[in-house]
């Protein structure tokens, strides 16, 4: 038995931390949040940007149940943050004719995707999962979960930062 | 380090208007210390069995020497990294990417205040010979300054042998994302990362992957915990996926960051497990900012006009989010690169 205990945190049971100012400075410009809150207290399978770097963006899922299937013009991440989460994933037949190969950030697909069925993955905490450029991928989860996307902010990107970051 | 970075356009900022240095020299062993010394433009290296001293026209700075190797380890793995890389509350370099300023008391408020503040411009490949020289020489047999203080042996006493090995280890950067084929291996027990210690009750079971024929390069997944909790080393962020200029660089940190890491552009950190205190302080003058204490799951963005310095109690798991964009660098010359990531 080891003398050390890994302190993870789930969408379920989280603790935040916080900031505490010393001289002329602003809690708001730390943008600081915790991503299973996010998550705990968002609806399913909603995609809420919790840090931003010009374009680019790291969401917080709730994953729970099914989602729509998603995809974007370049790769993604996923991921798992506590709970088991699968994701399936399609070859599009013509993915230039579903998201402009232009565009940024993932973009919903309305419906089901036409193409080819590559596979899918199933994570545990800590598992990492590439959204390949070209694919559709939907995420299913039995019970409500945390995901962590690295991508750009797009327009299936949320943005809640006064709802959820320390001020 | 966590660079994917190069100038763009070519054209280096350089708002002091220094000239380039040209003068480097790496001296013989002394008869007493055994140690090399070295010289950059006007700075002078030297270290004895206990500290080490960097000599310039403006005074002699000294340091404990296992703070200053852990220091010099970033700058060189790093790349002299984003920003400036403050190796304690006086001497450091900042980065422009091609170029880089060495600082005596610059950005220290009282040295530049009475005009105690010296700083040189050099080319960073060649100021960086020197670094790597310097690492070189100073680290003794049985110390690695990439590691946590309680994993290696002390750094002090007369030249005794090298751990070039530990020094000169190659940085993770994966081009996609770790354990596709081709690119950067997971890390196991074969080759040559174990579990360490402060990890051993970490999950280290693969994820499933159920890929159909033709997709198995695709449809990829792998253990970024597991592959985390086999780090041998600490405060060393290295890239594991790639979206364009986005790049997820986590790492595992231990005891203090050595380095108080001052920002040229937003970085942000997302604390994957247990927790780590940052003390913030202003990046110009050193003064003390603000404490940002993160647990697992928060997420915080460092602001580009400060300083940071991180304390890990247990070994942590974070994520550092760096944006790699060439266009950066111009950004931040002509004032266009926002201090704070986001207005709300």
């Amino acid at each position: 038995m080891s003398q050390y205990t890994t302190d993870f945190a789930q969408i379920d049971e989280y603790d935040s931390g916080g900031i505490t100012v010393i001289s002329q400075d602003n809690p708001k410009n730390y943008v600081f949040s915790n991503m299973y809150e996010v998550a705990a207290k968002s609806g399913a399978n909603e995609r809420v940007a919790v840090a931003k770097n010009f374009e680019y963006a790291i969401e917080s899922m709730r994953a729970e149940g099914t989602s729509p299937w998603y995809t974007a013009a370049h790769d993604e991440f996923a991921v798992a943050m506590d709970y088991p989460v699968t994701v399936e994933f399609v070859k599009l037949d013509d993915p230039d004719a579903v998201v402009d190969p232009e565009s940024e950030g993932a973009h919903l697909i309305d419906g089901d995707p036409v193409g080819e069925k590559m596979g899918y993955v199933k994570l545990s905490r800590g598992h990492m999962a590439m959204l390949p450029v070209g694919s559709a991928y939907r995420f299913v989860a039995n019970k409500a979960a945390t995901v962590m996307i690295q991508t750009i902010d797009g327009p299936v990107t949320q943005h809640k930062w006064a709802q959820f970051c320390k001020q | 380090m966590a660079m994917k970075e190069t100038a763009e356009n070519g054209e280096i900022s350089n708002p002091r208007g220094l000239p380039l240095e040209a003068h480097f020299v790496t001296n013989p062993a002394d008869n007493v210390t055994g140690y090399k010394s070295f010289e950059a433009g006007k700075f002078k290296f030297r270290r004895d069995e206990y500290f080490a001293y960097i000599e310039t026209p403006k005074g002699t700075h000294t340091m404990s020497v296992d703070v200053f190797l852990r220091a010099l380890m970033r700058d060189v793995a790093w790349g002299f990294f984003y920003g400036t890389v403050n190796f304690d509350q006086v001497f450091g370099t900042t980065n422009y990417y091609g170029e880089v300023d060495m600082f005596y008391g610059a950005l220290n408020e009282a040295y530049a205040a009475e005009g105690q503040d010296y700083v040189e411009r050099f080319k960073s490949d060649e100021l960086m010979d020197i670094f790597k020289g310097m690492i070189s020489d100073w680290t003794i047999e049985g110390f690695d300054p990439f590691a946590a203080p309680r994993e290696t042996g002390t750094p002090w006493g007369t030249k005794n042998g090298d751990n070039d090995d530990a020094v000169s280890r190659q940085r993770v950067t994966a081009r996609r994302m770790v354990g596709l084929p081709g690119d950067t291996p997971v890390r196991t027990d074969e080759n040559g990362y174990p579990v360490n210690v402060m990890f051993d009750d970490v999950d280290q079971d693969q994820p499933e992957v159920h890929a159909e024929p033709g997709y198995e390069h695709e449809v990829q997944a792998f253990n970024l915990f597991g592959y985390l909790s086999r780090s041998d080393v600490t405060w060393n962020p290295s890239v594991c996926s790639v979206v364009k200029d986005s790049l997820f660089c986590p790492t595992s940190e231990e005891y203090i960051l050595p380095v108080e890491h001052g920002n040229d552009r937003c970085e942000w950190f997302i604390q994957l497990s247990d927790q780590i205190t940052w003390n913030i302080k202003d990046g110009e003058t050193g003064r003390p900012k603000a404490v940002v204490h993160m647990k697992a799951g928060d997420v915080a963005c460092m602001p580009a006009n400060i300083r940071h310095q991180g304390f890990s109690p247990k070994r942590s798991m974070l994520l550092v989010w760096e944006n790699g964009s060439p266009k950066i660098p111009e950004l931040i010359r002509d004032g266009k690169a926002p201090n704070v990531a986001v207005n709300f």
